[in-house]
């Protein structure tokens, strides 16, 4: 342990005092502290694999594990291959080919507003998600390269972990299957002859008890259907609500605009931005295609054209670790702070008290904004109060940044509306007695309606109520009738991207089970059970495209929507907004009050939608629960995080069960020190501690909706904290895989650089090894020859690759007992290193990936040549010759293989709709095996077999890994090192570029690219930020 | 001074250090023939269907190609198994009667698939791609075998990992030309190994493939 820890367990004072004593950077606080517990449960390569033995009961269950697969062992060899059949089409379907995947595009709708997908289906299994870079919320992968290549070449764009996983949710066993009365198995006919009764009622009535909750309806089709159903029932009312909605950001724009707008942004053209709590780079239906754009100018410090960001936040997100200068704080000193720099601006707004510590913050702010007036970005989160959007709207226009940086089109949803007002209306209207037919299209408001709405209680009232959705959830249970809710893969629908183009949602397999889309139920609401959505939809857009009097034939169009996943030309229009009269006097009302509220300093509760299973709804998804959760590296649960000095001031440390009040309500939910944590909040994730979600996530970490008030339903101030005493064992994966303290982030800023562009001050990383000083082969390098650059800048630590290399690579969920155990199965991981003082330290994501060394430390160690290196620079993982010493895995400096220590893949093969998941060009590994990164060896077989049939070589871009093309900043760049044009060896040649643990001489084919920070020079030595 | 070891102990050395030279080789050959052996690897075994199809018949009497079953052999990993419409095509006028030939009807009536036996399977960790091995001029029957004079179709070759590693040492002795891939062996015989009229290997760009990447992974 060469670490950076004083001689005491107490913190370090400061980060020179790290730097006198060894590596800087840090990867926990207990690592920083030198916690000995810690150092010692860690230092084993998978800690406490010993306490089975020890524990009685499954001692004998490892016995009787271990035993069998000895046996088995001894066996395979000799028993003779299975007969298997063989079971070609009566009837072969059009297109396609045996052995050759099929690419559908689709559209999911995610948080109010759709993205666009490529979807990988074999033999009518949909296997593996992409993006489609022809929708406006998708960024393409590889673009320079692919304008290059034929037109007959695929192209795809990224995703997000959510989408990623989603094809999971598909296959999920515990969806539900048939329709449910008081949870009794009951008929879909059935549920029309009742629902015929409830309607001919209505009939007579005008609809008057008629009430439809909807989530955010983006589709035309279903707003359309919605419609006529009111027409038809005009006393009957529609809601929409969504736990994780943008109220605040549409009150922000009537109040500055009096509009009904929303903001879209371009990074490209960004020099300063400035985001208040707002996750632009993780969240939000165009996070792709900011986070591409932003990436893209950060990568041009040479032109000089990097952009600078500044993050002000009461929570920890991506977008901070991101910024240059980042500063956690509270809600009031957040506002404090804008208001500051909207005076500098020369707004006309009272004065706020703000810290002195502060000021050069400010001074810097109004600097950067004021030099690139209609060339920045004020924007703020989803989670502020509506005025502090409506003063960034109005920063934005007297910045000249409207209309340049920002345009504002009509929202995404058909029906704009205040959710929360729409569900407290509903809520009361339930309790009040006046519904008398409630049908839920979707969501799930029994679980995530605000507390003070008693949502569940007053359901009891309803005497009718239908409930759409793809689990039997917590809502279902209270409902008289459960419809099974087709998942969108299976579906016909539409959607728009936040722009407002429409994307098809065709399905790429039929319904797995009895389920139904909200389309249908809406038809059978007007009469129609029978309907088919895809004529519902056909027939829709068939009217608009007559209405329109567009030239051309229908079905052209509509052929050419499907297949493009995007319609043409359906872009909302950019608006012509300006600045109400009345605001500056609106704001400073507001503004007031806000003062006023806010006399009291007590700690906050911030709540967040969570990382993996935002509000909740992703739940039972494996491989989103298994996910580690940006800084926390949590998996399976979630945490009340809080700062370090929070933390100290209240003696609470990681794993603390703390009991927290709020509204009238307390919880007990455990506690996380997270580095750099403001220390005037505390962030709860909304989404665990569900009772219904199926059997992955029943019960997984704490539900905190209890605490979320249905008015500013974002903070709630603390009433007490507690410190029970008791604690609690987090799965978190932060100190798996110790790496010895070294020094493994490169990170320096951009003065640096220009200073000195061909060896920057910072690049001082290890001594120069020759290559031939060394004992192992030397390899022929003719040929192709793969590698793979990480830029660290780029990264935001958001996650889809991890899923994406998940999805395309059968890697199993082991679930939380096995995490605890060390044993996650992820080829892929994000490590966070931290740099600086604990209370906001710079921080940086490094995806760490099977290096495939030239002079592989795990290839000479296997006994029986299971791992070797292959022509093309690959280090190959044969599955069928491992025995399983893990030789390799002891040996590996980077600590990244993994060991089948079961067989986390028995249910792939058993579960009769699991079996429809794997990707059938990867094997499905079994018990007892190691496996690590491939670099998508199966798909650099399929080029190399399809450019050699062409007789040409493989062109550049077209091998993408898995992780790389789920990548919205490129921060992954993949391909032939040998040829020079290529963009991975341009990457390699880079300054920047170097080996992570070069000194070992391991000679790694995947090289990173150092961070490159652009501090303000006023506060570059003020702050404590870490870019020395 | 007794004798320590019984007289019969001399058999049992002879016999011991005998057994240990000739016995242990014996049940290693033992051991390397039978994983050799058809019990194990199904060569030459005719693999019962459900309707008994002679390629025989079907490729040399009536000459139809391989292609026109096993359409994607030249675009996919996979050869393709014909659906029961691609019998139909013919035997809805041929043969229509024959109550061998039932099967093939119901399946076509019902909607159901025939269900096949495998007869030429590899371990699951294994990817082979048919079409290649087709585009480098391997042809079929260079792992198939005869199979235009199979009345019942047979496994021709062990598909043991030895087997197809021999060719991958030298692809240059198992490829010839692209237009004779679809013949028969004897067809193709002078193409292979010493055939010097032209040096296939190099015209194809085909070289030695045996990373193990090549086919697991």
């Amino acid at each position: 342990m060469g670490h950076c820890h004083g001689k005491s367990n107490g913190l370090p004072s400061s980060p020179e005092q790290c730097a006198a004593t060894g590596p800087r950077m840090w990867r926990s606080l207990e690592e920083l502290a030198g916690d000995e517990a810690l150092i010692k449960s860690i230092e084993g390569e998978f800690p406490s694999a010993i306490e089975q033995l020890t524990d009685l009961a499954s001692r004998r269950e490892f016995l009787r594990v271990m035993g069998a697969s000895l046996a088995l062992a001894g066996l395979s060899g000799c028993i003779r291959q299975p007969e298997e059949k063989i079971i070609p089409y009566a009837r072969a379907p059009e297109q396609i080919v045996p052995g050759k995947p099929l690419y559908y595009a689709t559209a999911m709708t995610h948080g109010g507003a759709g993205i666009g997908l490529l979807v990988e289906s074999h033999m009518g299994r949909p296997v593996k998600v992409e993006g489609n870079p022809l929708h406006p919320a998708v960024p393409e992968i590889m673009r320079a390269a692919n304008e290059r290549a034929p037109a007959s070449q695929m192209r795809f764009g990224a995703t997000d972990a959510i989408t990623q996983a989603s094809v999971l949710s598909l296959y999920d066993p515990d969806r539900s299957q048939t329709v449910l009365r008081s949870g009794q198995i009951d008929t879909w006919e059935s549920f029309f002859t009742q629902l015929r009764h409830q309607l001919e009622h209505f009939d007579a009535t005008r609809g008057r008890g008629l009430r439809l909750l909807t989530e955010t309806v983006v589709s035309p089709t279903l707003a359309d259907q919605i419609q006529q159903l009111l027409a038809k029932y005009p006393a009957a009312a529609w809601h929409q609500y969504e736990a994780i909605n943008d109220d605040n950001a549409l009150l922000g724009a009537r109040m500055a605009f009096g509009a009904d707008v929303s903001p879209t942004y371009d990074f490209a053209k960004a020099e300063v931005i400035l985001s208040l709590d707002d996750d632009f780079l993780g969240d939000g239906p165009m996070h792709l295609v900011y986070a591409r754009q932003y990436a893209e100018r950060r990568r041009q410090a040479a032109e000089g054209r990097m952009n600078r960001l500044y993050v002000v936040e009461t929570s920890r997100t991506p977008t901070g670790a991101a910024a240059d200068h980042r500063l956690p704080a509270g809600e009031h000193e957040l506002i404090s702070l804008l208001v500051a720099v909207a005076r500098g601006l020369k707004l006309d707004l009272p004065e706020t008290s703000l810290p002195a510590v502060q000021q050069p913050w400010v001074d810097a702010i109004v600097d950067d904004l004021g030099k690139a007036r209609g060339r920045s970005i004020v924007l703020v989160g989803r989670n502020q109060p509506a005025f502090v959007h409506a003063l960034a709207d109005n920063l934005n226009a007297v910045l000249g940044n409207i209309g340049q940086t920002v345009s504002f089109r009509r929202p995404a949803a058909a029906r704009v509306e205040v959710q929360q007002d729409s569900m407290r209306e509903l809520a009361r209207a339930m309790g009040a007695g006046e519904v008398e037919a409630l049908i839920v299209l979707g969501g799930n408001p029994a679980y995530n309606a605000p507390a003070d709405t008693k949502f569940a209680d007053s359901l009891n009232k309803v005497r009718f109520s239908v409930h759409l959705s793809e689990y039997a959830d917590e809502t279902s249970a209270l409902c008289t009738w459960h419809i099974p809710q087709s998942h969108y893969l299976e579906s016909w629908g539409d959607t728009r991207a936040a722009d407002g183009t429409v994307s098809i949602i065709q399905p790429l397999i039929s319904p797995l089970y009895e389920s139904k889309t909200a389309h249908d139920v809406v038809a059978a609401l007007m009469g129609n059970p029978d309907a088919a959505s895809h004529d519902i939809v056909f027939e829709y857009w068939r009217r608009q495209h007559e209405a329109a009097k567009t030239a051309g034939a229908f079905d052209a169009v509509w052929q050419k929507t499907l297949h493009d996943g995007a319609g043409a030309k359906t872009a909302a229009p950019v608006k012509n907004v300006s600045i109400a009269n009345n605001l500056a006097a609106v704001l400073t009302v507001a503004l007031v009050r806000e003062a006023g509220a806010n006399q009291s300093t007590n700690v906050q509760l911030v709540f967040r939608p969570d990382p993996s299973l935002w509000d909740g709804r992703y739940a039972n998804n494996g491989w989103l629960q298994e996910l580690p959760k940006p800084f926390t590296k949590l998996t399976w649960d979630n945490a009340a995080l809080v700062g370090p000095d929070f933390a100290s001031e209240q003696k609470i440390s990681t794993g603390d069960v703390i009991e927290l009040k709020a509204n009238g309500i307390a919880i007990e939910i455990a506690a996380f020190v997270v580095p750099g944590h403001p220390s005037q909040t505390i962030t709860l994730h909304l989404g665990h501690g569900r009772e219904r979600a199926g059997r992955i996530g029943n019960r997984v970490g704490v539900d905190v909706y209890p605490l979320r008030a249905s008015t500013g339903n974002w903070f709630a101030p603390i009433e007490s904290i507690r410190n029970t005493g008791r604690s609690y064992t987090f799965a978190t994966t932060q100190h798996h895989h110790l790496l010895e303290g070294r020094e493994l982030v490169v990170a320096g800023t951009l003065d640096q650089l220009q200073a000195n562009p061909d060896r920057p001050a910072f690049m001082h990383v290890g001594e120069e090894a020759n290559p031939r000083d060394s004992l192992f082969p030397i390899w022929k390098q003719d040929g192709y020859q793969w590698g793979m650059v990480v830029d660290q800048s780029s990264c935001t630590g958001c996650n889809a690759c991890v899923v994406a290399c998940q999805a395309e690579n059968n890697v199993p969920v082991v679930g939380r007992d096995e995490v605890l155990r060390g044993r996650e199965m992820h080829w892929l991981r994000i490590d966070n290193y931290y740099d600086g003082e604990p209370s906001n330290p710079a921080t940086y994501h490094q995806p760490m990936l099977c290096m495939h060394c030239e002079k592989a430390p795990c290839e000479i160690v296997c006994p029986v040549a299971a791992t070797t290196h292959s022509a093309e620079g690959l280090n190959e993982m044969t599955y069928n010759r491992c025995v399983g010493t893990r030789y390799c895995s002891n040996n590996c400096p980077y600590k990244v293989r993994r060991f089948n220590f079961f067989d986390f893949n028995a249910e792939l093969r058993h579960n009769p709709t699991m079996q429809l998941r794997p990707n059938p060009d990867v094997t499905v590994r079994s018990r007892g095996v190691m496996e690590k990164c491939t670099y998508c060896v199966q798909r650099i077989n399929k080029a190399r077999i399809e450019s050699e049939k062409d007789g040409r070589s493989i062109r550049d871009g077209e091998v993408v890994t898995a992780c790389q093309a789920a990548c919205a900043t490129e921060a992954l760049t993949f391909g032939n090192l040998n040829d020079r044009s290529s963009a991975v060896a341009k990457s390699a040649a880079s300054k920047l570029n170097y080996p992570v643990l070069g000194e070992l001489n391991t000679r790694p084919r995947t090289t990173y690219l150092a961070v490159v920070k652009n501090p303000h020079p006023l506060l570059a030595k003020a702050t404590d930020h870490g870019v020395s | 001074m007794p004798q320590i070891f019984h007289p019969s102990m001399n058999t049992i050395s002879r016999v011991t250090i005998f057994g240990a030279v000739f016995i242990v080789g014996a049940l290693g050959w033992v051991a390397y023939a039978v994983v050799r052996s058809p019990y194990v690897t199904n060569a030459g075994v005719i693999t019962q269907q459900p309707v008994p199809f002679s390629h025989k018949h079907h490729v040399s009497e009536c000459g139809i190609d391989c292609r026109y079953c096993h359409t994607s052999v030249e675009s996919s990993s996979f050869a393709g198994i014909p659906p029961t419409q691609t019998c139909m095509n013919c035997h809805s006028e041929l043969w229509v009667q024959s109550s061998m030939l039932e099967p093939v009807r119901a399946s076509f009536r019902t909607n159901k698939p025939l269900e096949w036996n495998r007869v030429h399977d590899l371990p699951d960790f294994v990817y082979f791609d048919h079409s290649i091995h087709i585009q480098k001029g391997v042809s079929c029957a260079e792992c198939h075998g005869d199979v235009n004079q199979m009345p019942l179709t047979y496994r021709a070759s062990p598909l043991q990992m030895e087997w197809c590693l021999n060719c991958h040492f030298h692809p240059e002795t198992r490829v010839g030309s692209r237009d004779a891939v679809f013949g028969s062996r004897s067809d193709t015989e002078p193409r292979m190994a010493n055939d010097s009229q032209t040096d296939w290997a190099a015209k194809y760009h085909v070289k030695s493939k045996t990373n193990c990447s090549v086919c697991h992974r």
